[in-house]
């Protein structure tokens, strides 16, 4: 687990912690606004957040793993995520998904050396009409398809 | 603030008058669909353009609107254009140059541009369609059948402005419980509706709220299960982007009923949209008075928060989707206790999903016995059905229970593209099962779903043709629920692993005799084992399948052979020699140079170093190549 070193964000993930402070039942709450802040939730980020909530550090690392949401490691500056929902599925995801993995050199889960790109997998988006469906930092495209997506990520680079 | 019924209804007059004198100022009104699929799918910059348009034209008597989803998903992004004593005009797939023209010649020029309309004559059925001519939504056939309960704001109003909902009589059958009706009446008047949950389970809502009206009075909560996590289903979503009050009223007349003064909505935080319009809605009903102290006069308080999930498919599980909003592992526990009785801080709970409590005012403002009379003897009403899959006209599709399947995927849904042939429905999402084609004419309600092997879960309808392998499907869904088990209880998490491995097994062409009995029996004690919803289910979509394309299964594992050609390890690409010009495309794009051939000899691809990538047959000119 790296350390963040950056005050400000430090400051702002304070205030938040000090909004709940002792709250237990706050905790997935307080943990959302930390990855937003911080981008991901390693394990200074996590023990700050269980001393000012009063959870022991344990389970707040318990309720961190059990979610997807949340992640130990840090994302790529541009993440995507290709939707594998089942309209997505039936209309030819996993071809989206191994043409980014075989251009990006990673596997879904994975965020490329350079720090560029995560790429994920992930749970139905809800726009089915546009299956399939990718994201890049929350601006969704759809109808894709292996070369287009490709296409998309250069757009990235 | 509003503090008595002729408060609100003073509120609503001020409004209608507002929105008339609006109107009489205006030469038209246009309504941009601005939920998630229409803002992913471009409505953003369609809004900027015509903004942009009517600027350059010194246009200022024209007013430019969001609403949330219009419903008709596949047409995205969706705009209506309205101009005073016409017919409403709705255009579908326009982008930012169709935009600029509509203001040109709609609203400019005054000649609605019909061959963009939705609602245009060329969408008729065969034999009516007139291009030149708009005709009223109602005579659409994605519309035609169509009675909008949930929905019924969805896609009309401003999803954020409190007064225009109150304008179509929101907030008057919360006014209406907490000044004429007790606790008790509500109960009652929900019971005798018949309405029953929209979430997956399909239970008594009056009976439900029975239970926690029946605990002894203390503290009581309520929730919305927003956590719409089954993959292909996205009403929930729409109605929270299209009609959030709606929700927000429909729990506070819950909460009323069973004397709850504290309410969450538990939200994925997939669907930012919706949680940022949510929550706007319960800061204007809260700024309004219509949340907080004294509702109404009447001395009952409620208070609404909204409480965001992390992605955790088992939260959607009232259990554990209690344990998540108190800030735990979304893990759930054994019932009884139900949550009725000990929920939330082991407190009485009620739980109902987002589309149940958008239906609650309804019921109360226009009637029980009015909602009795729509849908089936035992399933009363109408439901949401997410359309998607392969099928024309993908959206959301508000019916009464006891429409057909073939109705609903035929004249709603336009049927299945490209000529293809409509294969089987799954419903209920991973929880859920297979109706194949010899069931099309099957009333669709909680009973006749549930004998044909599967359940109305949230209503999800994915369409399958003929190219989608059932046995693949039934391993994807399968994979997602192996995943998604929390690991509490063994036979869940045990079970589906050693099911999903059997299952890759055959998929990948090394089934062998028995598995299938196999993947039975264990489908069954798992179903019969496990702890909560989520396991209980789980081997629906596979023996499910099992029942109605066995000839499938026994194909890939006893000839390792798959019809639809999905399964790679099981089909190959072949070259059919009669059929082959000799161009040599396929051999240029051929990624490991396994295609051989020159001008004199047909093509040959060397199925040892193949790795179907499937590039030769996309690039074939003469459709030569096939799959076998």
């Amino acid at each position: 687990m790296g350390t963040c070193n950056c005050k400000t964000a430090w400051d702002e993930l304070n205030e938040v912690i000090d909004a709940y402070r002792g709250q237990e039942s706050a905790l997935i709450e307080v943990l959302h606004r930390a990855q937003e802040i911080m981008g991901y939730l390693p394990r200074d980020v996590q023990e700050a957040v269980a001393e000012g909530l009063n959870v022991p550090l344990n389970k707040v690392f318990g309720v961190v793993s059990f979610y997807h949401h949340f992640s130990v490691e840090p994302k790529g500056k541009y993440q995507i995520a290709v939707c594998n929902g089942t309209a997505c599925y039936v209309k030819g995801a996993p071809a989206v998904i191994s043409s980014l993995e075989e251009e990006l050199g990673i596997k879904a889960g994975e965020t490329t050396k350079d720090g560029k790109f995560s790429l994920a997998a992930v749970r139905c988006l809800g726009a089915c009409s546009l299956a399939p469906v990718m994201t890049i930092n929350q601006k969704a495209y759809g109808l894709v398809d292996t070369e287009k997506a490709v296409e998309i990520l250069k757009q990235y680079e | 603030m509003i503090r008595t019924l002729e408060d609100l209804r003073q509120f609503q007059r001020q409004q209608e008058e507002h929105m008339r004198k609006q109107a009489a100022d205006t030469k038209a009104k246009v309504l941009v669909g601005m939920g998630t699929c229409g803002i992913a799918a471009g409505a953003q910059e369609v809004y900027d353009a015509i903004c942009d348009e009517l600027k350059k034209l010194n246009i200022d008597d024209v007013v430019v609107a969001q609403t949330g989803c219009i419903g008709f998903c596949a047409q995205e992004p969706l705009a209506e254009v309205i101009l005073p004593g016409n017919e409403k005009v709705l255009y579908g797939h326009i982008d930012a140059e169709k935009a600029r023209e509509i203001v040109n010649q709609h609203i400019v020029g005054g000649k609605a541009v019909s061959r963009w309309a939705v609602n245009g004559g060329g969408m008729l059925p065969e034999g009516e369609q007139d291009e030149a001519t708009i005709v009223p939504y109602d005579e659409v056939p994605f519309f035609k059948t169509q009675v909008r309960i949930a929905l019924r704001n969805c896609g009309i109003i401003n999803p954020e402005s409190l007064g225009e909902y109150v304008v179509r009589d929101g907030y008057l059958s919360l006014a209406k419980v907490l000044t004429e009706m007790t606790p008790a009446d509500v109960v009652e008047e929900i019971k005798k509706s018949g309405l029953r949950g929209r979430g997956g389970g399909g239970f008594s809502t009056g009976m439900k709220w029975e239970f926690a009206h029946k605990q002894p009075p203390g503290q009581k909560y309520i929730v919305c299960n927003a956590d719409e996590g089954d993959p292909g289903a996205f009403m929930d979503r729409s109605i929270l982007e299209g009609d959030p009050h709606s929700v927000v009223e429909g729990m506070a007349i819950g909460a009323y009923a069973i004397g709850a003064n504290k309410g969450y909505v538990y939200c994925r935080a997939e669907y930012p949209i919706a949680v940022r319009r949510l929550n706007m809605a319960i800061a204007q009903a809260k700024e309004m008075g219509l949340l907080g102290k004294n509702i109404f006069g009447s001395g009952f308080d409620f208070d609404l928060e909204v409480r965001l999930g992390a992605g955790a498919f088992v939260c959607g599980e009232e259990t554990a989707l209690l344990a998540s909003i108190e800030g735990q592992r979304g893990e759930p526990r054994l019932r009884p206790p139900y949550p009725a009785v000990s929920g939330l801080w082991g407190k009485p709970t009620i739980i109902n999903n987002v589309e149940t409590f958008a239906n609650v005012a309804p019921i109360i403002h226009r009637g029980a016995d009015w909602f009795g009379s729509i849908g089936s003897e035992n399933s009363k009403g109408t439901k949401v059905f997410a359309l998607a899959g392969e099928i024309n006209n993908i959206g959301l599709a508000e019916i009464p229970m006891g429409t057909t399947l073939r109705e609903v995927i035929y004249e709603i849904g336009g049927g299945v593209p490209d000529g293809k042939h409509f294969k089987g429905a799954q419903t209920g999402g991973p929880s859920g099962g297979c109706i194949p084609a010899e069931f099309l004419d099957t009333p669709i309600d909680y009973d006749n779903l549930a004998k044909l092997g599967t359940i109305m879960g949230s209503g999800g309808l994915i369409i399958m043709a003929e190219d989608t392998c059932m046995v693949d499907l039934a391993r994807f869904f399968l994979d997602f629920t192996q995943e998604e088990s929390c690991g509490k209880c063994p036979p869940c998490r045990v079970g589906t692993t050693v099911m999903l491995d059997m299952l890759n097994r055959i998929v990948e062409g090394k089934g062998q005799d028995g598995d299938l009995e196999k993947l039975e029996e264990l489908g069954q004690n798992i179903k019969a084992a496990s702890l909560c919803g989520l396991g209980q289910t789980a081997p629906n979509p596979v023996l499910s399948t099992m029942r109605y394309f066995r000839e499938e299964y026994e194909e890939h594992v006893h000839d390792k052979k798959c019809r639809s050609g999905v399964c790679t390890a099981l089909f190959q690409y072949y070259i059919v020699p009669e059929k082959c010009k000799r161009c040599g495309i396929c051999a240029k794009v051929c990624p490991v140079q396994c295609i051989s051939g020159d001008r004199q000899t047909p093509y040959v691809i060397d199925q040892d170093r193949c790795i179907k990538c499937g590039a030769c047959m996309e690039a074939c000119p003469f459709d030569s190549i096939i799959k076998r």
